[in-house]
């Protein structure tokens, strides 16, 4: 019976697994592209562009992430500027990641010696490349392990997007629910189960990532 | 002309002034040794001359072209001063090849394959042929060092700025950076900052002793060791004789 139910859903709640990835993948690029770059400048470049970056970070992270979806979605329409659910999730997502992965990136940073930025410039690189040859490629490999775990928070945020009324999985189970109620139970835990195996599969992944780029001698995982 | 040219010198930090006029010139190939206690300005003087440190006075001329004016490109510049480093500063996700073949690739734009071959030279020549593949953790701080003057020698630079290059190391591995940088004696022109009076002696053209952010006496070794002319000189010498040894 209530196999029945699952299996006859089940087309739905892929469908709905598939907006989610969409939100998470899209929103999780964005968040790192301005978080990069947000965390290259708060540590390289002139005031007031640190100050200025610190309160981006502060603001969104002081604020919740229900409260920035609805204001993006309810808030916003009501200034006139209307924009798609689908974009308001992924904005707010984004919004709301980049402010906690500039901490990320700039840990990074802060523990690759100074010294280095410096032996690049001394070599006749630019400020462009010793950021680009030297800096970003050892700051990426020193963030994937805080990296994975935001962007498995990022999934598990999507099924707030609930609220503002984005298709995702959790909304099309709660359709489902509606029309079968009985078995309620059975669907929540199939939708927490998917949850679970995405959030799993990611974490194994950046971790093979995490192995393979490892800076010799410099490994993050040590096992102690 | 002289091939480097330093012209009154100026560099204060805040409130704390670290060169007070500091003026010398160089030729090619030759190696000067600057000495001088802890304080003094001496590595502050050389990150003077490749500008990471800009100066607040004074000019600086390599090769007829003034490199302290704003409008002299000084990344091309700055292909032609090696710099070597106490605390090595090498780029810790990069193998020893890599470290010493990525200015060559991204600087001086060469292929890779003829950077690989350049820099592996330049490996065999400071004897860490069987390191190449290994990275800078998996270095002994001498072998280090050693990639560090790799590094330098492949953009072959006019002039190799040298900041304490043994400070950081242990006294059997100091034979090995020395025995490198003897070898470069009268091939490149040298400035060394160190403490390694043997060096000094047996492979300065000229010492230059610095105290208080000025030059107080330079002269060729012999003269400097056996006959200083200011006595701050003798006294300075007679101790740093004694601490760190004569050969």
């Amino acid at each position: 019976m209530a196999v029945d139910i699952l299996v006859n859903s089940f087309p739905q709640l892929m469908k709905g697994l598939a907006v989610t990835i969409a939100l998470t993948l899209s929103s999780v690029f964005i968040a790192s592209i301005l978080a990069i770059l947000m965390a290259v400048g708060r540590c390289y470049s002139r005031q007031p562009i640190p100050f200025l970056i610190l309160i981006y970070e502060r603001v969104f992270r002081g604020i919740p992430l229900l409260v920035i979806f609805i204001l993006l979605y309810f808030g916003l329409a009501q200034a006139g500027i209307i924009i798609d659910v689908f974009m308001a999730a992924v904005i707010g997502l984004a919004l709301h990641s980049t402010a906690y992965q500039i901490q990320i990136f700039r840990c990074a940073i802060n523990s690759i010696p100074e010294g280095q930025f410096t032996a690049a410039r001394s070599l006749g690189m630019s400020n462009f490349q010793a950021m680009r040859h030297i800096i970003i490629p050892q700051m990426l490999r020193l963030s994937i392990p805080s990296w994975s775990n935001e962007f498995t928070i990022v999934l598990k945020d999507t099924s707030i997007t609930i609220a503002i009324g984005v298709v995702d999985l959790m909304r099309q189970g709660r359709y489902v629910i509606v029309r079968e109620p009985s078995s309620a139970l059975y669907i929540l835990l199939f939708i927490a189960l998917l949850y679970f195996i995405l959030v799993f599969s990611i974490n194994r992944g950046l971790n093979y990532l995490e192995k393979k780029y490892k800076i010799s001698g410099l490994e993050v995982n040590i096992t102690r | 002309m002289a091939m480097l040219e330093v012209k009154d010198i100026h560099k204060s930090f805040g409130a704390c002034d670290v060169l007070k006029g500091i003026s010398f010139t160089m030729e090619q190939h030759e190696t000067k040794v600057i000495i001088g206690t802890s304080g003094t300005g001496k590595s502050t003087l050389l990150k003077c001359i490749n500008q990471i440190e800009p100066p607040d006075k004074g000019q600086v001329w390599l090769e007829g072209e003034e490199i302290t004016n704003p409008s002299t490109d000084i990344n091309k510049i700055r292909q032609k001063i090696g710099f070597v480093f106490q605390d090595f500063n090498l780029f810790n996700h990069l193998t020893a090849l890599k470290n010493v073949s990525i200015g060559l690739e991204k600087v001086k734009k060469m292929e890779k394959e003829k950077a690989r071959e350049r820099a592996m030279k330049e490996l065999v020549r400071v004897g860490l042929e069987k390191q190449v593949n290994q990275y800078p953790a998996q270095l002994s701080g001498g072998q280090k060092q050693r990639v560090g003057i790799a590094r330098a020698l492949a953009m072959d630079p006019s002039i190799i700025l040298f900041d304490e290059p043994t400070s950081a190391l242990d006294p059997e591995l100091i034979g090995d950076v020395l025995e490198v940088m003897k070898s470069l004696a009268g091939k490149v022109a040298m400035l060394v900052v160190t403490h390694e009076m043997g060096f000094a002696r047996n492979v300065a053209d000229e010492i230059i002793f610095m105290e208080g952010g000025v030059i107080v006496e330079k002269g060729p070794p012999k003269q400097m060791f056996q006959n200083p002319k200011i006595e701050r000189t003798k006294q300075f010498l007679g101790k740093i004789s004694t601490l760190y040894g004569e050969e």
